[in-house]
């Protein structure tokens, strides 16, 4: 059990970094802390003890199938680490061109609405 | 068979030690290269974890990450000095974080929740044992993403495919020239 | 952009051939080790990026241009798609029709390899676009957007 409370302590730090902070480069970093810590616990949710990869070899008996891990789990996560590359490359575009209008890259002076 | 336990404990204790610092420290490119540091302990916690196919994704796309970072964020502004601090924000946030990590802990802890280490593998018994004579495949998650499952790795790659175009989108100069051409003209 | 020093610029020249084939082994074997078409899409982008990096656009551009890069993108995503159609003459959609061929073999397993190959051109052409715009957008200080503005 503490396995999983210390993802969610991973992902709450994350959440903090997301809110907290004034730098949107920070915010950013919190998003990216958040991702970690959510694929990282939904794949120790599919975790057998004393568990192999789930490939198949040559020559390989039924009975060793019930020794593979969760391969479900692994197939959400392979999709998700790839959109968290993507959602980041779109927010990097977003500081860039925030910091190219207003010249900084502090959160409280751009969202002062102006004229 | 040993336990992965210890091993697991530690790499956690060194993300999170990670993410402190990137959280705390004032530099950006310190905290850039921190979470780095988180992303690559985490291709190794995939790895002890039984995942080989998650953790090659992650070691190559936490490469990309790092130098998209750099490149977009640092060259300019290289510290964070932060004006005045939002106490209203920072007190309420630890307070609502506290009691996050309290349910958390309440609910980790109650009779339902599967134990560490004992899946309940209600949908993927069927796919682990009929994955090789169904599809031929060996690998047991490209089977699933690309066979049983297919229809959410096209629902992956229009995500993929929207989020690059609006990236691109921002990043383009021309508007503005041919505003100011039709301007004139 | 212009490129690096020569040394850098050298070892890209040994260096990058091996990644492109070693991203082509991780797309075509993604069905019998790991890997599949989203590693394997990634390490190619790699490869493009470093040239990219390494030598400046131009010679990035002559290697892979950019309407090319925008083709083989959407290319990717439509063949997907149309797979996806192919299975639907035969039941239902996304189900797997082309011919299997034995157990652990490299063209084995009917749609999956023509799909990890269609999904490993879309990701590495589109990280690769996302990354060359974000490498040569041209930044131009606060006091000349301001310039700009008022005139």
């Amino acid at each position: 059990m503490m396995v999983y409370f210390l993802c969610l302590v991973l992902m709450t730090m994350g959440l903090y970094c997301l809110v907290a902070k004034k730098n949107i480069v920070k915010k950013v970093l919190g998003i990216v802390i958040m991702d970690y810590a959510v694929n990282l616990y939904i794949i120790v949710i599919g975790y057998k003890t004393g568990g192999v990869a789930p490939i198949v070899e040559p020559g390989m008996s039924e009975g060793m199938y019930a020794r593979f891990v969760d391969p479900l789990p692994q197939a959400l996560v392979l999709t998700s680490i790839v959109i968290g590359l993507g959602v980041l490359a779109l927010m990097v575009s977003m500081c860039v061109r925030l910091y190219e209008k207003h010249g900084t890259f502090d959160m409280s002076a751009i969202s002062k609405l102006r004229g | 068979m040993e336990s992965i336990t210890p091993q697991l404990y530690a790499l956690l204790v060194f993300m999170i030690v990670g993410s402190v610092i990137a959280i705390e420290t004032r530099n950006l490119l310190s905290a850039v290269i921190s979470v780095s540091a988180v992303g690559f302990a985490l291709s190794v916690a995939f790895l002890f974890l039984g995942a080989p196919d998650i953790a090659i994704t992650q070691l190559v796309v936490e490469v990309l990450v790092l130098i998209i970072l750099i490149r977009g964020t640092i060259l300019i502004d290289n510290t964070a000095i932060e004006t005045h601090r939002d106490t209203l924000a920072v007190v309420s946030s630890l307070i609502f974080f506290g009691l996050l990590l309290g349910f958390g802990a309440m609910i980790f802890a109650s009779e339902g929740f599967p134990e560490f280490g004992e899946p309940l593998m209600r949908v993927s018994k069927v796919y682990v044992q009929t994955g090789l004579p169904a599809t031929y495949a060996a690998n047991i998650v490209t089977a699933v993403i690309l066979d049983f499952r297919a229809y959410d790795t096209l629902g992956e790659a229009t995500v993929l495919f929207a989020s690059i175009l609006g990236a691109l989108a921002l990043l383009r100069r021309d508007g503005k020239v041919s505003r100011r051409e039709v301007a004139t003209a | 952009m212009k490129g690096m020093t020569l040394i850098v610029r050298t070892i890209t020249d040994f260096v990058v051939g091996f990644i492109v084939v070693f991203g082509t082994y991780i797309v075509l074997y993604g069905h019998l080790t790991p890997g599949g078409g989203f590693a394997g899409g990634v390490i190619i982008a790699c490869a493009f990026i470093l040239l990219l990096l390494a030598h400046g656009k131009e010679v990035a551009f002559s290697k892979l241009g950019e309407n090319t890069a925008h083709f083989l993108d959407s290319a990717g995503a439509l063949v997907f798609l149309l797979l996806g159609w192919v299975g639907m003459s035969a039941g239902w959609f996304f189900m797997n029709t082309l011919p299997r061929g034995e157990q652990f073999s490299l063209f084995s397993s009917g749609m999956i390899l023509p799909a990890n190959i269609a999904i490993a051109f879309k990701v590495g052409s589109s990280l690769f676009l996302a990354f060359s715009a974000l490498a040569i957008f041209r930044r131009r200080s606060f006091r000349a957007v301001i310039e700009e503005e008022l005139t």
